[in-house]
């Protein structure tokens, strides 16, 4: 039983990463349509910046802190990574958001593997580790021979997904940015011709989408302490399946879908064969897509004739 | 009656022309909607009304030709030409702003010069709540109150004071259209005659100058065209919103509108108050047809 709840705890901190990169993609594909496939590279760009920054502040600088720390580097990481998602969304989504439906799509795939190839180069291939940090841990139930445990990691990232998702669907549900994106979800014409800027309205979804990779990223970087330059894609494509699992285009979907792979790939792993968990997250994509195409909270789509 | 005031041109368009390949959907088509009136389009299908509509919204871009909004008051010659030459998309004018359609992107006419419309096909939020519909017309004003988001986000009291208004303005229109007591039911569920009056409710929410109505009255049954005249009575009325309109019901069309455009094929056949209009042999022939006859001999030029 301790076993057990120790899974729960592991696999909902793991969930909380996904969810988080997963929002970034069931927006963007909510107002445009289209699955960003470089949204998980953005995530392993966002990762590298909090690399950067926190060995920056914590060897070069010497901050004391690491709280203080942690907290410059999550507001310079969520700046930073906004900054490239919306100079990637000018550059290689926009000119073609009048072409065919797969010129984005594949533009993105594009993105992606030079995003990859970039840090490659400019990091090199090798895991980036940073010190190990935030190793205490509470016990929460002395078994006869297995503690359930939380280490402070796993409160930090736990708390501060679930702070950012409170005041992300805060944003979403009453603030006139969050109602003109549900605006252009429905029917983009009509909401610029209620005088909203569509542009800018994509524009910032994918900023907002990139901030929350952001902190995706630095809590996966504190999380596994090593970076990598393909870190992006398995938790990339991990992110996309729970999106889709949730019901792409709903946020709480999103959520929902991110913490139910998290939790399907530590219960694997438990009990099952680690070295099958991709295979296992996977087999729910496609037994999603088959059963289920419209996810758990994602409505259906029916076309009036 | 109307003052002198309001007589002046709100919308002038001139010399428009849209092509699409090698088809001339309008041509050369110069028409002036005056403030304060209700200007409604008339002709057969395919005579191009809507494309208009998409011309002066912005959803086309068209081929040649100039369509003016002059915000107050009228703009004098000299102004219009130095707007046209200079490359422009508005300029301040001794009597007002004028805008130079043509060249504005489509949320800039809304946002900016200030015209709304609605479609044909009823185009609801369906997925928002009524309330909601409404208050997402009023986006910039929110958007500007709210800091661009920052400001909403932390909670600001000017942003809260905003959303008030927003949803006061709404509450008016609700009960304008007597749908108060629906506001937090989606959109989508309403019956079809309220999504139609809905639709104009959400777009007086813009407070619009220019009301662009494509066929409002398709579909409704006698007793909700006539509720229909009544609000589009009192818009005129009450507000400083001028109104263009699309419409096939005869009855709607003679009954509120001051002015009417007659279109057949993309040219203009008539133009004039009702009354002139309904009694013009061209239109007539455009909506009746003529004798095969009369056809033959106006064809080797005797009238017959």
């Amino acid at each position: 039983m301790e076993y057990f709840f120790q899974q729960l705890i592991n696999g909902m901190t793991l969930g909380s990463i996904y969810g988080l990169i997963a929002i970034g993609y069931t927006m963007v594909f909510g107002i445009i349509g289209m699955v960003n496939f470089a949204h998980g590279d953005v995530f392993m760009v966002s990762a590298f910046i909090a690399l950067i920054f926190f060995l920056f502040l914590t060897q070069v600088l010497g901050f004391g802190s690491l709280v203080l720390a942690l907290l410059v580097v999550l507001l310079l990481g969520m700046a930073l990574t906004s900054l490239w998602a919306w100079t990637i969304e000018r550059l290689a989504y926009r000119p073609l958001s009048g072409s065919f439906r797969l010129a984005p799509l594949i533009s993105a795939i594009g993105m992606s593997i030079f995003l990859m190839n970039l840090v490659q180069v400019a990091q090199g291939p090798r895991n980036k580790p940073v010190p190990p940090m935030l190793n205490d841990i509470i016990v929460l139930r002395d078994g006869a021979n297995y503690a359930v445990t939380l280490s402070y990691k796993q409160i930090l990232i736990i708390v501060t997904t679930t702070v950012l998702l409170i005041a992300f669907s805060f944003l979403v549900q009453r603030t006139a940015l969050g109602r003109a994106q549900r605006a252009c979800e429905q029917d983009r014409r009509m909401a610029s011709l209620l005088g909203i800027d569509v542009d800018r309205t994509v524009s910032l979804t994918f900023v907002i989408g990139a901030a929350l990779a952001a902190v995706a990223g630095l809590l996966y970087m504190v999380h596994y302490g090593v970076v990598n330059f393909a870190d992006g894609f398995v938790p990339g494509v991990k992110a996309f399946t729970a999106a889709v699992l949730g019901g792409i285009g709903s946020l709480p979907g999103a959520v929902i879908g991110g913490l139910l792979i998290g939790l399907i790939e530590t219960f694997w792993s438990a009990y099952f064969s680690i070295d099958y968990k991709d295979v296992a997250t996977f087999c729910v994509l496609a037994i999603t897509l088959i059963f289920l195409p419209s996810g758990l909270l994602g409505r259906p789509e029916v076309e009036k004739v | 009656m109307a003052t002198q005031r309001e007589r002046e041109p709100l919308l002038e368009v001139e010399h428009l022309m849209m092509q699409f390949g090698g088809l001339v959907a309008i041509n050369d088509l110069s028409f002036s909607a005056r403030r304060g009136d209700i200007t409604a389009i008339i002709g057969p299908n395919g005579a191009g009304k809507t494309t208009v509509f998409n011309c002066i919204t912005g959803f086309y871009k068209p081929s040649s030709g100039r369509i003016l909004l002059s915000s107050e008051g009228s703009a004098t010659p000299s102004d219009i030409d130095v707007l046209t030459r200079s490359g422009r998309r508005s300029m301040a004018a001794a009597a007002g702003r004028i805008y130079l359609l043509e060249r504005m992107p489509d949320f800039e006419i809304a946002s900016q010069a200030k015209v709304a419309r609605t479609f044909q096909n009823i185009r609801l939020f369906t997925g928002m709540t009524v309330l909601e519909n409404l208050i997402v017309a009023q986006h910039n004003t929110l958007m500007r109150a709210s800091g661009w988001t920052v400001l909403g986000m932390f909670g600001a009291g000017s942003y809260y004071r905003a959303e008030a208004r927003a949803v006061d303005l709404a509450r008016y229109w609700l009960d304008r259209i007597g749908l108060l007591d629906r506001a937090d039911v989606a959109a989508g569920d309403l019956p079809y005659g309220d999504q139609r009056r809905l639709e104009i409710a959400r777009a007086m929410c813009t407070e619009p100058v220019l009301l662009c109505l494509d066929e409002p009255a398709a579909g409704l049954n006698p007793r909700e065209s006539a509720t229909l005249n009544a609000l589009l009575k009192s818009i005129q009325s009450e507000h400083k919103t001028s109104i263009l309109l699309i419409e096939h019901d005869m009855s709607v069309v003679m009954e509120i509108s001051d002015h009417v455009v007659v279109l057949e094929y993309g040219t203009k056949i008539s133009d004039g108050p009702p009354s002139y209009v309904r009694n013009d042999p061209k239109v007539v022939a455009a909506y009746l047809g003529v004798e095969d006859d009369e056809v033959a001999l106006a064809g080797v030029g005797i009238a017959p």
